[in-house]
């Protein structure tokens, strides 16, 4: 079976200035349908930069990256916007969330760009809500809502168009122990039990622990995976 | 769909700093008042200039200033919708002593010609005397005191449209009411020159080279005009109706220099409003510059977030645009109100309405070019690192 993202010689060179920044130096990854796989390392190795990359937000400078067969690299620009609506879920360390829509409004978002019916959006949204524990939020901004709970309308908004795969970049980053553990606990049935491919960047063990598979970067370079699952 | 969305989003991002978004509408709505007031000003002086004092209309023959028409129009022009009274003149054309002498005289109906020319300043006294004698004159102090005529006095005229050795006695010398009026003028009585020429030239009986009209409302202008002439069409003599301009050519080119300034000054309101608004939708925009990313992480197009962003400031322009020209007609009146003996009319032209809704657009749409432009450019990755 092939891998779902299949990874190689993959480098990003960013400038500044005139100055060349090398950030990501020939990464070979595979990872699988369904893996959970965490990405750790200290911090400026290049984890967001990797994540970015994967996430279609970003070109790789060379290298190869196919995920589900698909040279993402090579999509024009409103190519790969209509890919990644279709294809990934977005989970960020600072949430993102529209300040001035409801809670309601920031998760349907995504499905403005999709053909259902304000009736079937309603639907799916609610159910989305009810699944992070927040269907008597539905009318909160983010601003009436903790850490926690926004992070958990963000995983609504990254789950509602039934993504493939899910990126997270450092999901419990800004949130104390209990809210992370939320978190963590979702992003494990979003795995367990949708069977999410998720990514997830942390340089925190503890939540680095809750992956399948732990992958290491060290100034741009991949160290062999920390535990002998794969 | 998304289009409606857009602009949901606009009015809730308008919400989110209420005090800017309150002082830009105001901004905006102050500047759309001021164009629209500044226009007006100079819309009404023209206006004024066109009606003359009294706002006064002159009735001739269609075809030629030289042609007359029919004394019995008279009675017509009363009945035209408008109308509040008429009376009439003709050129006299005598010669005072030699062609050298020259000064222009009208034969008027002496009964109503003064009641319209209010700004004819005659003792009552002096105008009794007029009327009843047929051959009486009123004259212009300026053209009194050129030839030294007194009260009295006999002119002899040697006529040249109207045949005879005639003469007049003047019985009256008027004073202008304000530096514009006329104070050479030199009026016969019609009746007088009428009787006269039933013998020696009865073509030209009952006949008069114009009439002037005093109206009842000066803006209606056009329109009495109008039905003047449309209800002597297909008569014998067709009419020409305009408006009397009392308006004197070295004045108009001062007022023009100030009325240009004026001009300038609207439209330069407009720019400093375009800049003022520029700089707040640049600073919105900036300030969602991770809001944007986001959006377009999560697939939105660059074109959304463009209408994003234009519909934001078309919403601010035009809300405000809206607010000032509802606010002009109330501040024309107040305006209009506090100079009273400036302007004869007021009124906000459909055009001005017009160019101010332009105006609110154009502030509107210049005001989210820049900000369109940079989130177009702004990188997604970098655009998500951006610090709120
Ligand atoms: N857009 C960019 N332009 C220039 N340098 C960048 C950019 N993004 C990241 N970098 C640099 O790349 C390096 C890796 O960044 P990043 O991938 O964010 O690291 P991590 O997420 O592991 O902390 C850092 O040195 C950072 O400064
Ligand atoms: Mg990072």
């Amino acid at each position: 079976m092939t891998a779902l993202i299949q990874i190689r010689e993959l480098s990003k060179t960013y400038r500044r200035g005139n100055q060349p920044v090398p950030v990501l130096l020939g990464i070979d990854l595979e990872i699988a349908e369904g893996d959970y796989v965490s990405l750790m390392g200290p911090s400026g190795s290049g984890k967001s930069t990797l994540l970015n990359l994967i996430a279609g937000i970003d070109k790789p400078s060379s290298g190869t990256l196919l995920i589900g067969g698909i040279d993402i690299a090579a999509l024009g620009e409103n190519e790969l916007a209509a890919w990644r609506a279709a294809n990934v879920g977005f989970v960020f360390q600072f949430y993102n969330l529209m300040p001035v829509l409801n809670a309601f409004e920031n998760v349907e978002l995504p499905l403005l760009l999709t053909n259902l019916s304000k009736a079937e959006r309603r639907e799916h949204v609610e159910v989305a809500l009810a699944m992070v524990g927040l269907a008597d939020r539905m009318d909160h901004h983010p601003n009436e809502l903790s850490g926690g709970q926004q992070q958990r309308v963000a995983i609504a908004r990254a789950l509602i168009t039934d993504p493939t795969l899910i990126v997270a970049d450092e999901p419990t980053g800004d949130l104390d122990r209990t809210s992370a553990d939320d978190v963590l606990n979702l992003l494990d049935r979003l795995n367990g039990e949708l069977g999410k491919t998720i990514v997830m960047v942390t340089h925190d063990p503890k939540c680095a622990a809750r992956a399948r598979r732990r992958v290491h970067l060290e100034k741009g370079v991949l160290l062999a995976d920390a535990d002998a699952e794969h | 769909m998304l289009a409606g969305y857009v602009l949901r989003l606009a009015g809730k991002n308008m919400l989110r700093h209420r005090l800017r978004t309150g002082l830009t509408l105001a901004g905006i709505a102050i500047a759309i008042v001021s164009f629209g007031l500044l226009r007006t000003v100079v819309d009404s002086w023209y206006a004024g200039a066109e009606l003359g004092a009294a706002g006064r209309l002159v009735t001739r023959n269609a075809a030629s200033l030289s042609f007359s028409l029919p004394v019995t129009y008279a009675e017509r022009i009363r009945r035209a919708p408008g109308v509040r009274a008429v009376t009439w003149a003709s050129w006299f054309g005598g010669i005072y002593i030699d062609e050298k002498h020259f000064f222009s005289q009208l034969a008027v109906d002496a009964s109503s010609y003064l009641n319209l020319y209010p700004e004819y300043l005659l003792s009552p006294e002096q105008s009794a005397a007029f009327q009843h004698d047929r051959r009486g004159a009123v004259v212009g102090r300026k053209l009194a005191a050129k030839y030294g005529f007194k009260i009295g006095d006999t002119v002899p005229l040697q006529g040249t449209l109207f045949p005879g050795n005639w003469s007049f006695v003047v019985r009256g010398i008027y004073r202008g009411a304000d530096d514009k009026t006329d104070e050479n003028q030199f009026l016969v009585h019609w009746d007088y020159v009428n009787e006269t020429i039933k013998n020696t030239l009865p073509a030209q009986a009952e006949r008069v080279g114009a009439f002037i009209v005093d109206i009842r409302e000066p803006t209606q202008a056009a329109a009495v005009s109008a039905a003047i002439d449309s209800s002597f069409r297909n008569s014998l003599a067709e009419t020409r109706t305009e408006t009397q301009k009392a308006f004197q050519l070295g004045f108009i080119a001062l007022v023009d220099t100030i009325l240009l300034a004026i001009q300038t000054v609207a439209y330069v309101v407009v720019l400093i409003i375009m800049a003022v608004m520029a700089n707040t939708m640049a600073m919105a925009a900036r300030e969602r510059t991770r809001e944007y990313a986001t959006l377009k992480a999560l697939g939105f197009r660059d074109g959304f977030v463009a209408m994003l962003i234009l519909g934001e400031s078309l919403s601010l322009s035009l809300a405000g645009g809206a607010l000032g020209i509802l606010l002009t007609y109330p501040a024309a009146n107040a305006f209009h109100s506090a100079t009273r003996d400036l302007f004869l009319i007021f009124q906000v032209q459909p055009l001005t309405v017009l160019l101010q809704l332009a105006a609110a657009l154009l502030i509107g749409v210049s005001a989210a070019l820049a900000p369109m432009l940079s989130s177009r450019r702004v990188q997604i990755v970098d655009g998500l690192r951006a610090v709120t």
